[in-house]
């Protein structure tokens, strides 16, 4: 830094950071992100509509937690990654890309191209432990927020601001965060 | 107006712009812009206890305007910042001298068009000055700090605490209509640094952008500063040119462009309507035009290639329509190339507030014809007589009909004309190519209010079941 002329990307306004999130069906993950060192998102019970599941691995030593949203601990997660936390993953791969979960989760997936079941496999052959530092209440208080921006009304009053936001519509290059 | 969509005169169709002045040196740009750069590499470090070389960069802006009213309390501000004893005023007005910068950036760049395109200038000046209010200062202050820690961390020196500190002044501030642009901001600025945390282990800084969103943040957090009301009322026949699609993670905005025809047969304006929205990150695509559709009819008129007829429709001093579906309705079918043709020549632009001249800010609509494409390692390139134009096919909407395929096999092409990364751009609104011997047009905003087309469809009905997912999950777990 500060030791050259800066590049064409370094001097754009509209330099693409993020890429944006794919579509994805919601029905059985309603929220996936890439947050706090972990992946972590909310996960429909199969069984009960009124019910859901906050589940999470950790980057690097992809330690998991998966519980109900009152904290009762999910009886799939017992040893392995229940079939809420596969689930999860799957649908991250769908939303980012499964080089980038790679990435955000430091794992090394061997030869070839990454997918949901690579990734799975590779962080269940480390034989991770529980995390017990469960963060499931902050977890499922950000869904909460992520839900509450449908509330919000839209305005036609303008945001000049935007402008430095342009769509992703096509695939960009440049985008460089993990 | 001529009908049938044949030039007023005998210019025979071809590129009215002359492509060869973007591309030749605009005076004192790059000496303007180098100075910002300076200022902007000392945020990518920090200004906890800046370096020598950080120093050089915050005398160098200060110099820059050393000949304008900013020059005492910028030169104080550079001086304390240096020697690592910066406090928030000074930061401000640092952030204020920058912008200052871009803006002359933004006038000499605007000029340049003006001069290739043979156009009229701005009629009346935008003087609005709106009188700070106490409204939400204490939210405004609150994101102050941030911003002002964020410049003393630098872009380097960001951790997922001090990013996420922004979190209760956005979700404190989004409910409220007249904090949305500092919200909105805030909120996709927060996002994005979020994303690439640590600092520490970033291998690119986007310096410029960052810069950009901070210095603005600042801005607006300043008494007033958001503030752009209604100046007037018109009442006319308005012609779409095109919609422009913006959105981060948590919001969307699209922007018609057209030109409106004022019923008193005044000089016709290049005028935008806007309509925005916060959003959940997983709605995308065709849920964009969803979530924005019911809010502002011009949209369906975009897609059915319809003016739209206004009544007493509120503007701003910038040619910003306040849309209000109650004050228009739908007019004649209306084809955005023969608006560009007969109407796009002699429509004036309205000027351009202090705050918002900024390179980035510049879209401009032009039609550019008789050109080659080459579809080569740096994309699609338009080839007119004397100069190259780039396309700018990166922010084509996904929910839509126009790719840069498409773009690449195009006769003429209705767009944005964009200043970015050291160049000029054009962003495709609409193209015209020929099928099987005729012309046929494909709109970026073609399923802005709704389509027949098969993918769009598709496209349409997978965002309806995410939002649908989305809501029933909002009632049941947000009214608990």
């Amino acid at each position: 830094m500060g030791d050259g002329a800066l590049s064409v990307w370094e001097k754009s306004s509209t330099a693409r950071v993020v890429p944006a999130a794919r579509p994805r069906k919601l029905a059985k993950v309603p929220f996936v992100e890439l947050a706090d060192g972990r992946l972590q998102g909310v996960v429909s019970s199969g069984s009960d509509i009124g019910r859901v599941y906050v589940s999470s691995v950790a980057a690097g030593s992809y330690a998991y937690a998966c519980s109900t949203n009152n904290n009762r601990p999910c009886g799939g997660a017992r040893g392995s990654f229940c079939n809420h936390i596969r689930a999860l993953v799957g649908e991250a791969v769908l939303q980012y890309g499964a080089e980038r979960v790679g990435r955000y989760l430091k794992v090394e997936a061997g030869d070839g191209e990454p997918d949901a079941h690579s990734l799975t496999s590779a962080m269940t052959s480390t034989r991770p432990g529980s995390d017990d530092t469960s963060a499931a209440a902050q977890v499922f208080s950000r869904f909460l927020r992520h839900l509450a921006y449908l509330e919000l009304p839209a305005t036609t009053d303008p945001l000049p601001e935007m402008q430095w936001f342009p769509t992703a519509g096509f695939p960009t290059t440049g985008a460089v965060a993990a | 107006m001529v009908p049938d969509g044949r030039l007023p005169d005998d210019r025979g169709g071809g590129c009215l712009m002359r492509v060869d002045l973007l591309s030749d040196d605009v005076e004192g740009l790059d000496e303007a812009l180098a100075a910002v750069d300076g200022f902007d590499e000392a945020l990518v470090g920090g200004l906890l206890r800046p370096r020598p070389a950080q120093a050089g960069g915050l005398a160098g802006i200060a110099d820059a305007v050393a000949g304008t009213p900013l020059a005492s309390r910028v030169a104080e501000a550079a001086d304390k910042t240096a020697s690592g004893a910066g406090d928030e005023g000074h930061f401000v007005a640092l952030a204020a001298a920058r912008t200052a910068l871009l803006g002359s950036a933004h006038d000499a760049l605007i000029a340049r068009v003006a001069e290739a395109l043979d156009r009229p200038g701005v009629v009346d000046a935008c003087d609005v000055s709106v009188p700070g209010d106490e409204h939400a200062a204490n939210l405004l202050v609150a994101a102050r700090s941030w911003l002002c820690d964020l410049a003393r961390a630098g872009w380097q020196g960001i951790d997922h605490e001090l990013v996420g500190g922004a979190a209760p002044v956005v979700s404190a501030m989004l409910p409220d209509p007249a904090l949305r642009r500092p919200a909105t901001l805030l909120d996709g600025f927060a996002a994005e640094l979020a994303a690439c945390c640590p600092g520490a282990t970033l291998e690119q800084v986007p310096v410029r952008r960052w810069a950009d969103l901070w210095a603005r943040a600042l801005l607006l957090t300043l008494p007033g500063a958001a503030s752009a009301p209604a100046t007037g009322e018109v009442t006319g026949r308005l012609l779409p040119l095109g919609a422009d699609v913006q959105e981060h993670a948590t919001a969307v905005q699209a922007q018609v462009h057209a030109v409106f025809e004022p019923a008193d047969g005044g000089t016709p304006r290049l005028v935008r309507a806007s309509v925005s929205a916060p959003k959940p990150d997983t709605v995308v695509g065709a849920g964009l035009w969803q979530l924005l559709r019911p809010h502002m009819s011009l949209l369906a008129a975009v897609s059915e290639e319809r003016s739209m007829d206004l009544d007493a429709m509120p503007v701003t001093a910038e040619g910003d329509l306040l849309w209000d579906d109650a004050r228009a309705r739908a007019g004649e079918p209306a084809d955005a190339f023969v608006t560009a043709r007969v109407a796009l020549p002699t429509a004036a632009p309205f000027d351009v507030s202090p705050l918002d001249r900024h390179p980035a800010r510049i879209a401009v609509p032009v039609l550019v014809e008789g050109y080659g494409v080459t579809d080569g390692a740096d994309g699609v390139v338009l080839e007119v007589a004397g100069g190259r134009l780039g396309v700018d096919a990166g922010r084509v909407p996904a929910a839509g009909p126009l790719t840069p395929e498409v773009v690449a096999s195009s006769t003429a092409c209705l767009g944005l004309l964009r200043w970015d990364g050291g160049q000029f751009l054009l962003q495709p609104l609409a193209v015209e190519r020929t099928v099987r011997k005729r012309t046929v047009a494909v709109h970026a905003g073609a399923w802005a209010g709704g389509t027949t087309d098969k993918a769009g469809v598709r496209a349409e009905k997978a965002a309806t079941d995410a939002v649908t997912v989305l809501r029933e999950r909002a009632g049941k777990l947000l009214r608990k």
